[in-house]
């Protein structure tokens, strides 16, 4: 690990909900918020705030760094705004991670926020804005399409029954049940995900995750602050290894079966945490569960694949089986994911990247797995659908 | 600790709460570029063109002004057949705004015949009165243009693929 040892000592969410009535730096404030009196340290504690938020035309206000300032805490402080698309969540922690490493700060606050609700009638219209204007956005397209085409692509190649792929809405969306912040958290069968409404074949209506409004903060520190402040190892989780990777653009140019960038971007970070053998087996040895982000139910098999927990073509069966299940050999999505908690998008990668924090501190309540932890992975994809980001944490007594 | 948030629902929102509306109007006339220019303008003469790397030796479409692995200039344009294979495709019932259709679009990338990588093509769509047993990954497709008159250096100058029957 390069640079100086940095630890994430709290988390702070809001509920995650279809409306909020609360403005955009309203939801900043209380995520803001709780995580510094969860940390047990004010904004004059602060040397440095991330934000984290996604397209500006969900909000029809642009420049949402300089909009969420208040309410992230930012103001008269060097802040900065990292926007990956979705990737946004788990990136903003990386920035933390960079921004105290480096020696700049020694205390930072990162807010990730979203507020889908206030573009009407949907958000689907504001998600045109990102496909490509020369010879996409006239053809129509919605952004169900792409994930449409993707998880086609996935299945074909290798041969994937869709029973394997809906059980990962079961499983996360029963998952989310234990979540607080959660808004479809709910006890479903295979054959429902199977028999709900089919948007673009073959992605029906209960394999896609909610649009949501939310925040999530955090509160990283350097190791000299968390001894100076007297927060105790047992609170901390230390970013063990980080890593992030960007596709080519032209996306009918890669064939999709396969999220190349997602394998670059978790190399990059097990080898930083000093992780060389990285064959599944050992590293679902070494990780104790994983966070794979999963806007869709299929994305969370694809990004397991990606990231190397499972041979290609080979999650399915296993979530099929539930070796992924919460109290299983290898959780994955303990918290209920995107799928049941919501997609609130830069919240939301940022709730799995708390999720990572919260099992690693023993905080996570009912979703707590059932066997040690020392270890645990985020992962996030996103901008229109080539890019990959990559958290690893451990334990604060992890040596 | 208590989270917090305050969910409103549809009626509240839409009838019980404040809000302030904006009915945005940003229009946009992108220049077309380099490549992309080349590209339309052959739609529009009924031809789709790739570019050759002359580094890499890779031919692509859609053509690009310069490779992006090479990072080197693209300037050699080749005429590409009118077919190619679905390299992936959706039945699609909803549109932009979400709203649905009752009768599916055919949204597909389609892998252009007499490029050198796999896929090499673009998003665009199967006729959509083809029955739907014979969409299928790695079907034959060609390009059904528009009426000359009609074609204006657009995505859509192509109206869209047939199957092509064996
Ligand atoms: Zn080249």
């Amino acid at each position: 690990m390069k640079g100086k040892k940095v630890g994430m000592v709290s988390v702070g969410l809001t509920k995650f909900m279809r409306r909020a009535k609360e403005t955009p730096k309203e939801l900043a404030y209380y995520s803001a918020k709780m995580a510094l009196d969860n940390a047990g340290i004010t904004r004059k504690d602060v040397d440095g705030v991330i934000i984290g938020s996604a397209p500006d035309a969900f909000d029809g206000v642009h420049q949402k760094h300089e909009y969420l300032t208040d309410g992230s805490g930012g103001f008269n402080l060097p802040t900065m705004r990292g926007y990956v698309g979705g990737g946004t969540g788990v990136f903003s922690p990386i920035q933390g991670w960079y921004s105290v490493a480096s020696g700049m700060n020694d205390v930072v606050l990162i807010t990730t926020e979203e507020k889908m609700s206030t573009i009407q009638p949907s958000a689907q219209a504001g998600f045109l804005t990102i496909f490509d204007n020369m010879i996409e956005r006239n053809l129509g397209p919605n952004l169900v399409w792409i994930f449409a085409l993707e998880m086609k692509r996935y299945m074909e190649k290798h041969g994937i029954p869709k029973e394997h792929i809906a059980s990962v809405s079961v499983k996360n969306k029963g998952n989310a049940l234990d979540h607080p912040s959660a808004m479809l958290g709910q006890k479903l069968t295979i054959e429902q995900v199977m028999n709900s409404e089919v948007l673009a074949d073959p992605v029906h209506l209960l394999d896609i995750s909610p649009v949501a409004d939310g925040a999530v903060s955090f509160v990283m520190m350097s190791e000299d602050k968390i001894k100076e402040f007297g927060i105790p190892l047992d609170q901390v989780a230390w970013v063990d290894g980080v890593g992030w990777n960007v596709d080519t653009t032209i996306w009918t140019n890669r064939d999709l079966y396969y999220p190349k960038y997602v394998e670059k971007a978790a190399k990059q970070a097990y080898n930083m945490a000093g992780q060389k053998d990285h064959s599944p087996e050992t590293l679902r040895k070494w990780l104790s569960f994983a966070e794979p982000y999963d806007p869709f139910n299929y994305k969370e098999l694809h990004h397991l694949e990606g990231l190397q927990l499972f041979g290609k073509g080979e999650a399915p069966r296993a979530a099929f089986e539930g070796v992924t299940a919460r109290d299983s050999d290898f959780p994955v999505t303990p918290s209920g994911g995107l799928l049941g908690v919501g997609n609130p998008i830069a919240a939301a990668a940022g709730m799995k990247a708390a999720e990572v924090y919260l099992q690693l501190t023993g905080q996570a309540g009912k979703r707590q797995i059932p066997k040690d932890v020392t270890r645990g992975l985020a992962q996030a994809w996103g901008d229109l659908m080539q890019v990959g980001t990559v958290l690893v944490m451990k334990g604060g007594q992890v040596q | 600790m208590e989270l917090r948030g305050t969910k409103l629902s549809n009626d509240e929102f839409l009838n019980k709460v404040l809000s302030v509306t904006y009915y945005p109007e940003l229009d946009y006339a992108w220049a077309t570029g380099v490549a992309i220019t080349k590209f339309l303008n052959g739609l529009k003469e009924g031809v789709i063109y790739g570019t050759k790397c002359n580094e890499c030796s890779r031919v692509v479409c859609p053509p690009r002004m310069f490779c992006e692995e090479c990072h080197t200039p693209m300037n050699e344009y080749v005429e590409l057949p009118q077919t190619g294979i679905i390299n992936t495709f959706s039945l699609a019932y909803i549109r932009t705004d979400a709203t649905r259709r009752d009768k599916a679009e055919i949204p597909a990338v389609i892998d252009i015949d007499g490029t050198t990588i796999s896929p090499s093509g673009f998003l665009h769509l199967i006729n959509e009165d083809t029955p739907h047993d014979k969409v299928k990954v790695n079907a034959k497709v060609k390009a059904v243009w528009k009426s000359p008159e009609e074609r204006k250096g657009d995505i859509t100058d192509i109206k869209y693929f047939d199957i092509m029957e064996d």
